[in-house]
C-alpha cells in the first residue's frame, strides 16, 4: 500500500473558477437522469409538433380561404411551437433544472460538496452556467428542429415559412431561450425548497398554472400574466400579434417579452447563488 | 499530489496549521441549544476521539468545524482560519461526515472525479485513493447498489483525496465488517503518525479505545472531558477488588476495619473498594482467613464513559421523563 505523504507540500495551486465549471459539468453528465430527460422530452416536444404539422398537411385541402389566408405566419408558426409542446418543454427543462439543486440537498451530497468546495457562490454559479449552457444547447436543437421539421412538412402544401419569414428567427430564438430561462427558474426554487417533490410542485405551478391564474381584463393582472416566462414566450412565436385584424386589449411588445425572460433567468439566479450561500446544509 | 518521496518530519513543523480550534461554539436551532459554548483544542499527529452520546451535538460540532452550519456564536478554525474561508477544501481539511452524503446514481469514480476537479487535484489520485480504500474493482459501478460498508470506503477515500493535514471522520466504523474496521483503525494511526490531525467522533467508548489517544467528550452541547485516553481512564469507577471466600462475614469484618468499603456480590463473593488487592491478601493471611480469588478490576473505559455522561444522555430507553 503506498503511503500517502504530507511532507514536500507543494504550493496549493490557485482556485480557479473554470475547475468548478468542469467539475460540475461532470456531475451533470454522469447521472443517466440527464440524458434521458434530455433525450425523451425532446423527441417528444419535436414529435408533438411535426404531428400538429402532419394534421395540417392532411387536412390543407379542407381549409377555406379565411384559414389559408393567414395561414402563414399564423398557422404555420403553431405548427413548429405547440402549446402543448411548449408546457412540456417548460416542465422538462425547470425540473432538468430543479433536479441539479434538490438532488444535492435530498441525497446530502451537497455537504460533501461543500467540504471539498466552501465557495459556496463560486460552485452555485458555475453549476447555473453549465445547466444554462446544457440548456440553451437543448433549446436550440429542439425548437431548430421543431421548426425546421413542421414547415418541411408544410411546404408539400407548399405554406412552409423559411426562418428568414419576418419574425420567424425571433420566435425560433424565444423557444430555444426558454429553456435555460425555466431550468434556471427551477434551480431557483429548488435552492429555496431543497425538497424534490415539492420544488418539481411549486416549479410547475409558477411555469404552468401561473399563467391561467391572471386575466388580461384588469391592468394589473395583465401586467403580471405579461411578466410570467410562459406568456413572454407565446408573445415572441405570435406571429399575428395585433395584425390581420386581431385585437390585443392590453399589448405588450416583444422587447418587454425578452426583458421578462431575462430578468426571470437573472433573478432565479440570484435567489439560488443567496440563498445557498447563506442557509446551513 | 505527491505520492512517493516521503522524508522524516519534525513533529514540530507546521503544527499550528494542522490544529482545529474550537471556542465558545454554540449552535441553537430555536430554543434548543445543540451545541453550547464548547471549547477545545485537536492537535496534530494524534488521534483524537470526539466521544458523546447520541445527539450530544458531535455531528454539528463537526459541520460547524467545516463550515456547512453557522455558529450561533463563537468560533471553529482550522490552521488558524474559518474553513469557509478557503475557496477550496480537500488539500485542508479531509471529512467523511456522512457515508450517505453521495448520490446513488453516479458512480464512485465519477463522483471522485468531479470532486478532484474541482480543487484541481490530477485524475491519477482518484485511482490511488480508490485502490487505498479497495473499490477499484466497484469504481464504475454506481454507488447506489453499495452497500454502508462500502459507502464508508468512499467517504474515506473522499477525504484522502486531497491528502490533507487534517482529517475529521463523524462515526466512521458503521456498517464496516471486522476487516474494515481493523483497517481504518491501522489507517487512522497512520495518519496520525505522518503528522496529520485525526479527529473521530463516535458514540462508542469500546471504539474509541483501540483507536484514539485523545478525547474529547461531549454531552448535551458541553464538554465533559478534554485529556488523554490514560487520563480518562482513571476517572472510572474507583478500583474494586473481587474477593472470594468460604468466611465472607469475618473476611467483612475485618476488611471494614480497616476501612474499606465491602459489598457481598453474589454467592461467597465480596466486592471491596478502597484496599489493594495486595493489602487485602495480606490482611486475610493475618487472620488466617482463607480466599479462593483475588481479583482487582480495573473499571473499563466503556464504565468511565457511562458514568461520566449518563447526566447527559439524551435519549434513555425506557425514558419517561
Amino acid at each position: 500500500m503506498t503511503a500517502p505523504t504530507i511532507t514536500a507540500r507543494p504550493a496549493e495551486p490557485r482556485a480557479r473558477f473554470r475547475d468548478l465549471l468542469a467539475a460540475e459539468w461532470t456531475k451533470l453528465w454522469s447521472l443517466r437522469s440527464t440524458y434521458w430527460t434530455l433525450l425523451l422530452s425532446g423527441l417528444a416536444i419535436i414529435g408533438l409538433n411535426v404531428n400538429a404539422a402532419v394534421a395540417d398537411h392532411h387536412n390543407w385541402p379542407r381549409y377555406d380561404a379565411d384559414i389559408r389566408a393567414i395561414f402563414v405566419p399564423i398557422w404555420a408558426m403553431r405548427d413548429a411551437f405547440t402549446q402543448i409542446a411548449g408546457l412540456m418543454l417548460m416542465l422538462a427543462a425547470g425540473s432538468v433544472g430543479a433536479i441539479t439543486i434538490t438532488g444535492e440537498y435530498g441525497t446530502g451530497l451537497i455537504r460533501t460538496t461543500f467540504a471539498a468546495v466552501p465557495a459556496r457562490r463560486s460552485l452555485v454559479t458555475a453549476k447555473l452556467i453549465d445547466v444554462t449552457v446544457v440548456m440553451l444547447g437543448y433549446g436550440t436543437v429542439v425548437a431548430g428542429a421543431s421548426f425546421w421539421a413542421s414547415q418541411a412538412i408544410l411546404s408539400g402544401r407548399g405554406v412552409g415559412m423559411s426562418i428568414g419569414y419576418p419574425g420567424a428567427f425571433q420566435a425560433v430564438a424565444a423557444s430555444a431561450v426558454l429553456a435555460p430561462v425555466c431550468a434556471l427558474v427551477g434551480m431557483g426554487i429548488g435552492a429555496i425548497i431543497r425538497h424534490s417533490a415539492a420544488t418539481m410542485v411549486v416549479t410547475t405551478a409558477v411555469l404552468l398554472l401561473l399563467p391561467m391564474c391572471f386575466t388580461d381584463h384588469y391592468r394589473w393582472t395583465a401586467d403580471i400574466k405579461h411578466a410570467l416566462p410562459a406568456m413572454a414566450w407565446g408573445r415572441l412565436i405570435d406571429l399575428g400579434y395585433g395584425r390581420f385584424g386581431f385585437t390585443v386589449r392590453r399589448p405588450t411588445t416583444t422587447t418587454e417579452a425578452w426583458i421578462v425572460l431575462a430578468l426571470w433567468a437573472l433573478g432565479a439566479a440570484a435567489v439560488a447563488i443567496t440563498v445557498v450561500h447563506r442557509r446551513d446544509v | 499530489m505527491p505520492t512517493t518521496a516521503r522524508c522524516a518530519e519534525s513533529p514540530a513543523r507546521d503544527t499550528v496549521g494542522r490544529v482545529i480550534e474550537v471556542s465558545g461554539l454554540t449552535k441553537r436551532y430555536g430554543p434548543k441549544t445543540a451545541v453550547n459554548g464548547l471549547t477545545f483544542t485537536v492537535r496534530p499527529g494524534h488521534v483524537t476521539g470526539f466521544l458523546g452520546p447520541n445527539g450530544a451535538g458531535k455531528s454539528t460540532t463537526l459541520r460547524m468545524i467545516l463550515g456547512l452550519n453557522e455558529p450561533t456564536s463563537g468560533t471553529a478554525t482550522v490552521a488558524g482560519r474559518p474553513f469557509r474561508d478557503r475557496p477550496r477544501g480537500l488539500r485542508h481539511v479531509g471529512a467523511l461526515l456522512d457515508a450517505q452524503d453521495v448520490h446513488g446514481g453516479r458512480t464512485a469514480y465519477a463522483h471522485l472525479s468531479a470532486l478532484a476537479r474541482g480543487n484541481r487535484i490530477p485524475r491519477t489520485r482518484v485511482d490511488e485513493v480508490l485502490r487505498e480504500v479497495g473499490l477499484t474493482e466497484v469504481a464504475r459501478r454506481r454507488i447506489g447498489g453499495f452497500s454502508l460498508g462500502m459507502r464508508q470506503r468512499l467517504g474515506i477515500a473522499t477525504a484522502l483525496l486531497g491528502d490533507p493535514p487534517v482529517l475529521l471522520f463523524d462515526e466512521p466504523i458503521n456498517g464496516l465488517d471486522p476487516e474494515g474496521v481493523r483497517w481504518v483503525r491501522g489507517l487512522f494511526r497512520r495518519l496520525a503518525a505522518e503528522g496529520r490531525t485525526v479527529f473521530v467522533s463516535s458514540h462508542l467508548m469500546s471504539e474509541m479505545e483501540h483507536t484514539a489517544d485523545h478525547l474529547i467528550v461531549i454531552g448535551r452541547g458541553e464538554l465533559i472531558a478534554d485529556e488523554s485516553l490514560a487520563e480518562f481512564a482513571a476517572r472510572g469507577t474507583p478500583q474494586s477488588v473481587t474477593v472470594r471466600t468460604p468466611d465472607a462475614s469475618s473476611l467483612t469484618a475485618v476488611l471494614t476495619a480497616e476501612g474499606a468499603s465491602v459489598r457481598p456480590d453474589g454467592d461467597r463473593a465480596l466486592t471491596v473498594t478502597g484496599l489493594s488487592a495486595v493489602r487485602i491478601g495480606e490482611l486475610a493471611f493475618q487472620h488466617r482467613i482463607m480466599l479462593h480469588e483475588l481479583a482487582p478490576r480495573t473499571a473499563s473505559l466503556e464504565e468511565a464513559f457511562m458514568e461520566l455522561t449518563a447526566d447527559s444522555v439524551e435519549y434513555l430507553a425506557g425514558d419517561t421523563r
